[in-house]
């Protein structure tokens, strides 16, 4: 059997869920026997070269960078995953989405606590290769067509080998209560 | 102001169930409920200030902030915007020179949008100070705004003349039409006030007149159709020391106005059935809910009240009967649709927010103040007189078997003949676009928002509670129509515009289907979304009341009944589109960091 193809990549996240994926302890050997990895922050490989089958996505997009990767992701992979509460509803970074950009950066740039005297010159950082904020965070489904969402902050280890079993072994996923129960 | 608030606290006795009527008082005598009117309201009827804030923030006509000298409120429903709200809206902000929802910086004319104000047949129509201003056209605007600016007074800002009927009545003196167009045996003038209660009532036991409303197979005129005789019968076996009779004149569903011709028409036939329901159930205390825009009403209604005392056919031992003791106050509402919901109309009664209670219990076992309470539309109370008048077995004559005698309508949009019309129950939508003189029929919205939008090949459809029940509103649309831009997008705000916001799924599922239908109309809408949009409003049959419940009617009927008017506007393949705009959503940090900046 030819080895499926896996990319992840960390958007808006804080790379908890990804840190889940390596909680999958000695099975990460099991996996390996039957997948391969491509691009992601793991192992370092930083351009598409070649198709994948599955990409797994944490955070939702708050950059417009965010977004080129996650549409870089929908044109390689033929499964896209939501990993995780932020790329599923935005999560903790969304809670900035009831504040205008301007406010929120005049808050870290200008009116902070740490920084009220230190941008004299009240800068707000506009170098051009700088990524530009978005005027809120969006979950990953609003910016490209997701085919599955595994939910948790983070997503459980066995949930995610559940997963990645599942469309490896092309049946349906077992999904008990107890691994997306969150209190 | 504090000393006029402290007498209208004392008008009202500092009693906190009567919030409502001190808070519509403030608001008229001061032209808005500040925090500091709040505090003092609180303190005077013993409430927390967090309570009298809940009620005085739930409601449209309640503000927070001066509404300015003259408060207009211009209606935005469909009808409005069929005839010209737009170009009237538009002349409003140039002519006062502040977009609406605002107030001039003299603070002489405020400006504010408001939902259905019950005028369909007379759009585009505005509330001055609480008196109608129907068929605005941008000409009567500009004379309307010199007027106020010259100082005139709301009364002299009338320059038509006024409506028929009693609309020129010394106590109601108002521009706005009746138009009635066809009289059936409710509406039929041929009645001698009074004689129900003066003739038949001694002859007949309580339990008389339930079995005769039960035999006439009456149904709730409101839209629900629950049998009227039930509903009595159950309130008079509940045992209680105090029971009530409520009118519900709250009709707010955009398209609807026949309750209005009513109060103006025949508002004693009204009252008797009030009367009547009061002897059967035992209630002694009635409640006359009448939605705020009616306001212009209340003198002449509570003058009628009045008259009906001097006549013994309300006060104590009415007609002679011996312990038969019954009187009727009015409670305005204060704009909000929610509350024509019986359960929320009681909150609203008792000095509340208007959100609909968790049933059962039902109003007839628990309702206002707790006790038994007989909620019934004033439909339904003026055939319940004309039911004992002439007998069950007359008024069974007229409809059908499940849907007996006859219905009101109130019929607007693009019609030659727009108003009231009296009919049997089994008319068929054909019939009614017959009788309007409507041509060119693209669709009719029957029952309001909360109905079903009707396409011309089920027009053969009959009114009645088995297959198109209804209220009595339809709205008729000709081809000129864009029936998703102008009828179901209007809807959709609607609904969102009146959820109380208490259960989450109707206040956040129509916002994501008017996002998914403002997407289709913008043409970035795909084939999914249509599928979307009909399994996701499933969500909303969770909802507690008849709003939530029926609050994506507009886009679920739309989509059965005009499949094609969807199917133009998305793409061919079912291909996947979010709608997602990279510029759009970088635009507001690129300006703050001076990156872009907006030309001009």
């Amino acid at each position: 059997m030819e080895k499926l193809v896996v990319a992840t990549a960390s958007l808006a996240g804080c790379f908890g869920c990804h840190m889940s994926l390596l909680d999958i302890d000695e099975r990460i050997l099991d996996l390996v026997e039957i997948v391969d990895f491509h691009k992601s922050p793991i192992n370092d490989i930083k351009e598409f070269t070649r198709d994948c089958d599955i990409g797994l996505i944490e955070g939702g997009c708050c950059l417009d960078e965010n977004v080129h990767v996650l549409k870089e992701f929908r044109k390689h992979c033929r499964i896209l995953v939501s990993l995780g509460e932020c790329a599923i509803m935005g999560g903790l970074p969304a809670m900035r989405n009831g504040i205008s950009v301007r406010e929120c950066l005049e808050e870290a740039y200008l009116n902070g606590p740490s920084v009220r005297n230190a941008n004299q010159a009240k800068i707000l950082p506009n170098d051009e290769e700088l990524p530009v904020l978005l005027n809120r965070v969006y979950p990953c489904h609003e910016v490209v067509k997701m085919d599955y969402f595994l939910p948790g902050c983070p997503p459980d280890a066995d949930l995610i080998w559940n997963a990645l079993t599942a469309i490896l072994e092309n049946r349906e996923m077992h999904l008990p209560y107890e691994l997306f129960k969150f209190d | 102001m504090e000393e006029s608030i402290s007498s209208i606290l004392e008008g009202h006795h500092h009693d906190p169930t009567r919030l409502m009527d001190i808070l519509i008082d403030v608001q008229d005598e001061t032209g808005f409920i500040g925090d500091q009117a709040v505090a003092q309201i609180a303190d005077g009827v013993g409430l927390s200030v967090a309570d009298v804030e809940q009620t005085r923030s739930f409601y449209h006509f309640f503000s927070k902030k001066p509404t300015g000298k003259y408060a207009i409120y211009l209606n935005t429903s469909v009808n409005a915007c069929m005839m010209g709200h737009d170009a009237v809206a538009r002349t409003f902000e140039v002519e006062a020179g502040i977009p609406c929802n605002s107030v001039t910086r003299d603070g002489l004319i405020g400006l504010f949008d408001t939902s259905c104000i019950g005028m369909s047949d007379q759009e585009p129509a505005a509330i001055i100070n609480g008196k109608i201003f129907p068929n605005l056209t941008p000409f009567r605007v500009k004379e309307l705004i010199r007027d106020i600016r010259e100082g005139k007074s709301v009364d002299e800002l009338v320059v038509e003349g006024y409506g028929d009927g009693q609309n020129s009545n010394s106590d109601i003196r108002a521009v706005v039409n009746n138009n009635i167009r066809k009289i059936g045996p409710v509406l039929n003038p041929n009645y001698k006030p009074g004689e129900v209660i003066r003739k038949k009532l001694p002859e007949m036991t309580p339990q008389q007149v339930i079995d005769e409303m039960k035999r006439s197979n009456i149904r709730g005129r409101g839209g629900a159709g629950f049998p009227t005789g039930m509903k009595w019968e159950i309130c008079r076996q509940a045992e209680s020391d105090e029971k009530y009779i409520i009118c519900n004149a709250d009709e707010g569903e955009p398209g609807t106005f026949k309750d209005r011709v009513i109060l103006t028409e025949r508002p004693k036939l009204l009252l008797e059935g009030m009367v009547v329901a009061a002897y059967a159930t035992g209630a002694q205390k009635g409640i006359l809910y009448i939605r705020h825009e009616y306001k212009y009403l209340k003198t002449y209604l509570e003058k009628l009240i009045e008259g009906a005392h001097k006549r013994n056919l309300m006060g104590r031992d009415i007609a002679g009967i011996k312990g038969f003791d019954f009187d009727v106050r009015i409670q305005f509402g204060a704009g909000s649709y929610v509350c024509g919901e019986e359960s929320a109309l009681i909150e609203s009664a008792e000095g509340k927010r208007g959100e609909p209670r968790d049933k059962p219990p039902f109003p007839v076992e628990k309702g206002y103040l707790d006790k038994p309470t007989v909620v019934n539309n004033v439909e339904t109370f003026c055939s319940a007189v004309k039911v004992l008048l002439y007998g069950a077995e007359w008024y069974r004559s007229f409809g059908t078997t499940d849907s007996t005698g006859t219905k009101v309508l109130s019929i607007s949009g693009d019609c030659r003949y727009p108003g009231i019309y009296e009919v049997e129950w089994g008319f068929s939508v054909n019939d009614i676009c017959g009788m309007a003189g409507a041509e060119d029929v693209m669709a009719v919205q029957v029952g309001g928002p909360s109905g079903s939008l009707v396409s011309p090949s089920d027009f053969d459809r009959v009114l009645c509670y088995a297959d198109l029940s209804t209220g009595g509103s339809l709205i008729i649309f000709n081809h000129s129509r864009d029936l998703l831009q102008d009828v179901v997008l209007n809807f959709t705000s609607f609904f969102i515009e009146e959820s109380c916001g208490s259960c989450s799924t109707c206040r956040i599922m129509p916002v994501i289907l008017r996002d998914k239908l403002i997407k289709i109309l913008n043409a970035r809408g795909v084939k999914q979304d249509i599928t979307d949009m009909l399994s996701w409003a499933e969500v909303l049959k969770a909802s507690r009341c008849g709003l939530g419940q029926t609050a994506a009617n507009p886009i679920i009927t739309s989509i059965h009944n005009f499949r094609h008017l969807y199917d133009q506007k998305t793409r061919g393949e079912a291909r996947y589109d979010t709608g997602f705009d990279l510029n759009k959503a970088t635009q507001e940090a690129m300006m703050a960091t001076g990156k872009f900046v907006m030309s001009e």
